[in-house]
């Protein structure tokens, strides 16, 4: 009996493979598990953001301190996206191409952000530019502003999204090995030729995937930011803070208004790193070579 | 232009990969660095190349002293065992490349880089294909693309590291050829490593064998093959076999069997003797080595057998396909030529 269904089932499928009861089976667990999980909260969000219908809505949008966390969100994350793609490339560059003592533990601390709660990562500006820090009241006697102001919302953010870019671009880096360089090098090319014509060329789309993750997280971090921003309404708020704020003062379409535009983020994220996937791949097996 | 490679010593952490390797590149020759995996025939090339540097030693291009030079510096052509070429360039580009990078003093003007991209890839048939990209082209092609881009800054020396080791059997016979009418068209000097020593033999001017680190014997390829100079050239090039035999006056014996007369400075004591399996002849039962077959192959237009010679000796002779064995399944034979080593160098 054993024999005689092995030999049917390989006469139809791949020996790896299941019969079409279980794959449907599978399919459907899984669809429902995200339906439950991630695309019925989805709904919900711009469900409940349109339920005063679509004037409330933008009126909720262009309210002066929701305006101003808007503002605030695209500047933090105009600066710490390109300062994490310099020390992204510059880490990964690093340790994809160099050897040198050291290097393990410069890719665990890399991975260090993920292994910490945002929370923790917060208060450890707290601690060090707080009012009972050395370095604070140094800073503050010459007028700099960390905590409780951008540059402490900055520094956060850099932190928690600094992982993204270098974990994007190590392992592709090193796939891609030292042998392009070196011929750039052979050919005459210096250091900024090879690094601009040859080495960027060869990792834009992992680095373009890496900064897009960098983005969404940035403009979507929520504790590290909510602990060195010190909440204060229409200055150092950011719209993750500011959803909450407006959700405890029970002002739900308001809240989730804003939360509708960081959910409209993801899923321009996601279209286009399925675009960036689907395109990566391709070039990654052609220029297997 | 002449590269001479004196007393270098690498080290990659502490490990050493070449001990105090010296070579002479004479100007035009296509010369090949050959050896087994391990051998450090590609470390001598990527110091040459500039993309390693000595722990310790000297390199010289032509008279000058090229040890500090950057690979910039050097103007040579590398061409990589994996090509290498830039995947998000055409073939043009690629080329091209050498020439656009230079700085502005020394840079053709791009019309005039074109014309000499277009040149090379006549030179390597590839008209046609500018327009291409890397992998569009299969791997003879991609290889061809690559030695294109390196002659078009036209280096000092053309580096090859193992440029058909990716390529298959038919591919790399064809290109071998290709390569040496380049070569003799062209006249760069020119390295190459490879571990094919048939692909070194037909090649080069001169061949560089090298083993653990060192260099054994550097000659033409009938030196290297006729008189090899320690027991490892003479394993690693073409088939050999070997036999303990003790020397008496001059005289080599195999147990109680003369096998002739040592010619040399080794007269007395144990020896080895290496000789080709073709380089025997077949003679009466009883005048000769006198051997039980343990087994035979076919090969090429020979019968390989291998041979027991008593004591667990074993020698490998090559005999007519069409040679009728006696009943006992046994064969005599002399060797015609061989060469004598102490018994206690190393080798094979």
């Amino acid at each position: 009996m054993a024999t005689k269904l092995t030999a049917r089932r390989s006469r139809k499928t791949s020996p790896t493979s299941e019969t079409p009861l279980v794959q449907g089976l599978l399919i459907a667990l899984s669809l429902l598990f995200m339906g439950v999980i991630l695309l019925l909260p989805l709904y919900a969000v711009f469900h409940e953001a349109l339920i005063k219908g679509p004037g409330a809505y933008f009126a909720a949008l262009l309210e002066p301190d929701a305006q101003s966390a808007i503002r605030l969100t695209l500047l933090v994350a105009a600066i710490a996206v390109p300062l994490n793609l310099v020390f992204g490339v510059a880490a990964s560059w690093a340790i994809a191409k160099f050897e040198f003592k050291g290097k393990a533990f410069l890719i665990t601390l890399i991975d260090l952000p993920f292994s910490v709660s945002p929370v923790i990562s917060g208060l450890v500006y707290v601690l060090l530019f707080g009012a009972g820090s050395v370095l604070g009241p140094v800073l503050k006697s010459y007028g700099i502003e960390v905590l409780f102001a951008l540059p402490g919302i900055v520094l956060a953010t850099i932190f928690v999204t600094f992982p993204f870019v270098a974990r994007e671009l190590i392992p592709l880096m090193q796939d891609q090995g030292t042998g392009d360089e070196e011929a750039a090098l052979s050919l005459g090319a210096n250091g900024w030729q090879t690094f601009f014509l040859v080495t960027l060329p060869n990792i834009k789309w992992g680095l373009l995937y890496g900064v897009l993750l960098c983005n969404a997280r940035a403009m979507g971090e929520f504790g590290a930011v909510a602990v060195v921003s010190g909440k204060i309404r229409g200055q150092t708020t950011t719209i993750p803070l500011q959803v909450e704020m407006l959700y405890n003062e029970y002002n739900a379409t308001a809240a989730f208004a804003l939360a509708s535009l960081l959910a409209l983020l993801a899923l321009v994220t996601l279209v286009l790193k399925s675009a960036l996937e689907w395109r990566f791949s391709a070039e990654i097996a052609a220029g297997n070579h | 232009m002449d590269v001479r490679v004196t007393n270098v010593r690498k080290e990659f952490d502490r490990f050493p990969a070449l001990h105090d390797v010296s070579l002479d590149i004479h100007s035009g020759e296509l010369i090949a660095l050959l050896g087994p995996s391990g051998s450090g025939k590609t470390t001598l090339l990527r110091l040459i190349a500039g993309l390693e540097m000595p722990t310790t030693g000297r390199i010289y291009f032509g008279d000058t002293d090229a040890s500090e030079w950057t690979v910039q510096q050097r103007n040579i052509g590398f061409v990589f065992q994996h090509y290498a070429l830039f995947r998000h360039m055409t073939i043009l580009e690629n080329v091209s490349f050498g020439l656009k990078v230079r700085p502005r003093s020394t840079r053709p003007p791009a019309n005039e880089i074109r014309r000499r991209a277009m040149e090379l890839l006549d030179l390597v048939q590839l008209s046609g294909l500018e327009k291409r990209y890397p992998n569009q082209l299969s791997g003879g092609q991609r290889q061809r693309v690559a030695l294109a881009r390196a002659l078009a800054i036209e280096p000092a020396v053309l580096l090859l590291d193992e440029p058909f080791g990716a390529l298959d059997a038919q591919v790399r016979r064809e290109l071998r050829k290709w390569l040496r009418e380049i070569h003799d068209r062209t006249g760069h000097t020119t390295v190459f490593v490879t571990h094919d020593q048939e692909e070194a033999l037909e090649l080069s001017d001169r061949l560089c064998v090298m083993s653990q680190g060192k260099v054994e014997q550097v000659g033409t390829p009938d030196t290297i093959y006729d008189q090899p100079s320690s027991p490892f050239v003479f394993g690693f090039i073409g088939e050999s076999s070997h036999l303990p035999v003790n020397l008496n006056d001059g005289d080599i014996r195999f147990g109680s069997l003369s096998l002739g007369q040592a010619a040399g400075p080794l007269s007395a004591g144990p020896a080895r003797l290496f000789f080709r399996p073709h380089d025997v002849d077949l003679v009466d039962p009883g005048t000769g080595l006198n051997g039980a077959i343990v087994a035979s192959r076919r090969v090429g237009g020979t019968r390989r057998v291998e041979l027991d010679l008593g004591v667990g000796q074993l020698v490998e002779i090559d005999v007519p396909f069409d040679q009728p064995f006696n009943q006992s399944g046994a064969i005599s034979f002399r060797p015609r030529r061989w060469q004598l080593f102490p018994a206690a160098e190393r080798g094979i």
